[in-house]
């Protein structure tokens, strides 16, 4: 052997650990070279490494421990000086990498550490991200059922179902084992169970609402936990386990009279409902908040659904009510309608019916009152004729009164003269009351108008049946009928104090008091005088007749009249006093053309009553026309003579102020002079009034005139008072219409 | 005879013709308008009457003689008569006229001409009549009294 620079080794080469160490080097090296490879092969394949210049160092190092290892296999043999090289070329650079490796670690392996640290906080953030999102999607889940529940609760106006329906989501939202409903009763002092999830029919359970957990419940809007040993929740069999928890809310019942208009329902005097709801026994659960939230909305909402059903149920029975009403109305009114109707028809058929055979009776009994007759048969005609005239007028006074009740009756109004009614009754009592030895006296106040506007007819009846009345019920003294013009202060009266009549230009209150010395009437009888066929008990007046019918009429025409009356009495055997007051219209002529003619007060014109009035006259009849001039030139017209239609058109002017026109003669003629006229004069005023003389007033003859505008008619022959009173009239009014 | 009895005769008359409906109130009317500014009114109105009626009455008759009637003008011309005999008061002849128009208005000829005849009769009374009366006042006046109304 040469002597070599390495270094013998100590004891002789086995050749068995030789071979080891020659193996296990050529693994580790075989190792050495596939790390770096695995490690690139990996790092290629996944997208992120931050640390490859970390890794190249590594795999530089590793490498060259590999090569270390590696060439050390040539060294456990007789080894040239070139691979000693090598061998110390490779662990050199192997020491200088594996000393910058490991210098370099020292910075890389917190930052390594680290990295897992991060991941693990990722991880766990991670974790907790999606425990909350289970918990929202949870949430949003029950809130979905809320909107589900609270549609099915809306959408049905039927109490029951809304609250089955209310119950029966709300058990499958949260899974509760039971729910139920407790209702207050009617006294309201206690609650009744109602409605139940699981049982079918609850029984009537009962608990008084004072209870403090109940208390405790109602004063709260929330959802309150309660034991589950309180005795609303002790609704079911008692389980063997750990009953779950219980949560009850409060449901107020809002009544219809809780709205106010413009406010909101005030929470003050409140019903309210308990909804008790059971998690399941025996397991974990618990009432989490959003699971409180969605019962209180879900309560809340019930509460709403429930009012909206009442007010329905309400408005309902209100307009089932309506309608049977109106159907019993209108049967109603249409049975009064046949009543009335057939009343009428009775009316009218006895009305005639009635009246024909008394007048027979009363004109041949008058009749024979006229001939020949011994005195009994006198006294019995005469009988006759008494009764049968009272009859008569209980027949007339039931018709009338019955016109009077249907208010068909109006009042016929005409002017007439006030004076002559009072004298025409006063002469139509005199002979019963001289007879009767009673004397009457007639007071007409001077400034009571001579005429006056009214039912002529039925105010004379109303006076005479009051005057009647008191001469009827007075055995001796006097009677005395005072009228005047009531006046303000007088027309408050204090048996009348809803009676304020008002006195104005156009009309006039007549008061006429009839006081007479007779029997008198007591108090309590004053209120009955005015009913219908109601009498007085006291048999004297009984004696006197009288159908009780005479003031109840009296009285509605007073009525009509816008007028009042009564009577009154000191009593018994004091006499009384009938006192009533009317409207009357003053009569005012111009408001009253169609009025038939009224001869005035007659005054004694002179001849020339007209002096210069420029009157024409036209007519084809020589002799009328010379005639009707000498009247005209009587009156000291200025008369001029026409005698054909032409001329008479030619002539006219404005300055005449009368024509006179003869349409005497058959055919239109006549008139068509008057359209002319009236065409001529355009202007009312200056238009001469037009006068129709003719020897006929038939209803075509007066039409006619009318028509062509016309303002009169005269029917000849014309006397001389005729004409003056028809100009004075003409040329005060511009019109007349008739003069007969 | 002297002016009282003058006057008494012409009353009775007067009255007469009124008793036997000779004459109407138109008449009297007539008279109340004769004043001293129309003082022989009635004699006007009078004359002019027995002008119109006779000129009337001989168209009328003249009317009836021939062969084709025209009953419409008769009737117009009876009507003018009716309404002068009424003008003046005459009574009779307006009543008889009345009747005379139903008899044209009915075309009845031969009840026409009795009417005529009827008609004719009367106005001549009364012409004579109311001619006797202005005569009795004529001498009233002449002897220088008044007339009584």
């Amino acid at each position: 052997m040469d002597s070599c620079n390495c270094i013998e080794p100590q004891w002789p080469p086995d050749d068995l650990l030789m071979k080891y160490q020659y193996i296990s080097d050529f693994f580790i090296a075989l190792a050495y070279f596939s790390i770096p490879l695995e490690l690139i092969y990996f790092v290629k394949k996944s997208a992120v490494f931050p640390y490859r210049w970390v890794l190249v160092q590594f795999g530089a190092f590793i490498v060259l421990c590999g090569a270390t290892h590696l060439i050390n296999l040539w060294t456990f043999t007789m080894h040239t000086r070139t691979v000693a090289m090598v061998m110390t070329t490779a662990k050199v650079f192997t020491a200088v990498v594996s000393c910058a490796t490991a210098l370099m670690l020292v910075h890389i392996i917190p930052d390594l550490l680290s990295v897992k640290t991060r991941e693990l906080f990722l991880k766990n953030k991670a974790a907790e991200l999606d425990r909350e999102m289970g918990l929202i999607r949870t949430q949003e889940e029950t809130g979905r059922h809320v909107r589900m529940l609270t549609h099915e609760i809306r959408s049905t106006l039927d109490r029951h179902t809304i609250l089955k329906t209310t119950l029966v989501e709300l058990g499958r939202t949260l899974a509760l084992e039971e729910c139920a409903l407790w209702m207050p009763t009617r006294t309201g002092l206690e609650l009744q169970l109602s409605y139940t999830l699981r049982q079918q029919n609850p029984v009537g359970y009962t608990v008084p609402i004072h209870l403090p957990v109940i208390n405790q419940v109602f004063s709260s809007s929330h959802a309150v936990k309660i034991s589950p040993k309180c005795p609303v929740a002790r609704i079911r069999p008692a389980g063997k386990y750990m009953p779950g928890e219980v949560v009850a809310v409060r449901v107020p019942l809002l009544h219809l009279s809780n709205f106010q208009i413009n406010d909101w329902p005030e929470l003050s005097t409140k019903r309210y409902a308990l909804m008790v709801l059971m998690l399941p026994s025996d397991s974990a659960r618990q009432w989490h908040a959003h699971e409180l939230e969605l019962v209180e909305v879900v309560a809340d909402q019930v509460a709403v659904a429930l009012s909206h059903a009442a007010i329905l149920e309400e408005s309902m029975r209100a307009r089932d009510l309506l309608m049977e009403q109106n159907v019993a109305l209108d049967l109603a009114r249409r049975e009064a309608e046949t009543a009335i109707r057939a009343r009428n028809d009775f009316l009218a058929v006895m009305n005639h019916e009635m009246r024909t055979p008394m007048h027979a009776i009363i004109a041949l009994s008058s009749l024979l009152q006229e001939t020949e007759l011994t005195p009994e048969q006198r006294l019995m005609v005469e009988t006759i004729l008494k009764s049968s005239n009272l009859l008569s007028t209980l027949i007339n006074d039931v018709l009338d009164l019955s016109r009077l009740e249907d208010g068909s009756l109006q009042l016929d109004l005409g002017t007439f003269n006030l004076f002559a009614v009072f004298r025409e009754v006063l002469n139509l009592i005199k002979p019963i009351a001289s007879v009767k030895k009673l004397h009457v006296s007639l007071n007409l106040a001077p400034d009571l108008p001579e005429y006056a506007i009214g039912d002529e007819k039925r105010l004379m009846q109303t006076i005479l049946n009051v005057v009647g009345n008191a001469v009827k019920f007075s055995k001796e003294g006097s009677i005395s009928i005072t009228a005047f013009v009531a006046k303000s202060e007088l027309l408050r009266d204090s048996q009348t104090p809803e009676f304020f009549p008002v006195p104005s230009d156009n009309h006039f209150y007549l008061r006429v008091q009839v006081k007479d010395s007779g029997v008198g009437i007591s108090p309590q009888d004053i209120p009955k005088l005015f009913t219908k066929f109601a009498q007085t008990q006291s048999t004297a007046t009984r004696n006197s007749g009288g159908s009780g019918l005479g003031l109840a009429i009296c009285k509605r025409f007073v009525n009509l009249m816008e007028g009042h009356i009564w009577i009154e009495s000191e009593g018994l055997g004091k006499g009384c006093t009938a006192i009533f007051m009317v409207k009357l219209g003053i009569p005012e002529r111009l408001n009253e053309p169609k009025l038939p003619f009224m001869p005035k007060v007659p005054t004694n014109h002179g001849p020339t009553a007209f002096p210069g009035l420029k009157v024409l006259v036209m007519d084809e009849n020589g002799v009328s026309r010379m005639v009707t001039k000498g009247l005209l030139v009587h009156l000291g017209c200025d008369v001029t003579m026409v005698s054909s239609r032409e001329e008479c058109l030619r002539v006219v002017s404005h300055e005449h102020k009368v024509v006179f026109m003869d349409v005497c003669v058959p055919g239109m003629d006549g008139y068509e002079v008057a359209i002319r006229i009236n065409e001529k004069f355009t202007k009312r005023h200056e238009r001469p009034i037009i006068v129709a003389l003719t020897g006929n007033t038939d209803k075509v003859t007066k039409e006619n005139c009318m028509r062509v505008g016309m303002d009169g008619i005269i029917l000849k022959p014309v006397s001389l008072d005729k004409m003056r009173s028809v100009l004075s009239d003409l040329l005060e009014h511009r019109v007349l219409f008739e003069a007969i | 005879m002297d002016l009282v009895q003058l006057q008494r005769q012409l009353v009775d008359y007067r009255t007469s013709l009124y008793h036997e409906g000779f004459l109407d109130e138109q008449f009297t009317q007539l008279q109340s308008l004769q004043d001293e500014n129309n003082p022989d009114f009635v004699v006007e109105v009078v004359s002019l009457f027995f002008e119109d009626s006779e000129r009337l009455l001989n168209e009328l008759s003249k009317a009836l003689e021939q062969q084709v009637i025209d009953f419409k003008r008769m009737d117009a011309q009876v009507h003018q008569l009716k309404g002068s005999s009424s003008s003046i008061g005459a009574h009779r002849v307006q009543k008889l006229c009345i009747v005379f128009r139903n008899y044209c208005e009915a075309q009845n000829v031969e009840g026409c001409l009795k009417c005529l005849q009827q008609v004719k009769h009367e106005y001549g009374i009364i012409k004579t009549k109311l001619e006797s009366m202005f005569q009795l006042e004529q001498q009233i006046l002449n002897a220088g009294g008044s007339i009584p109304v």
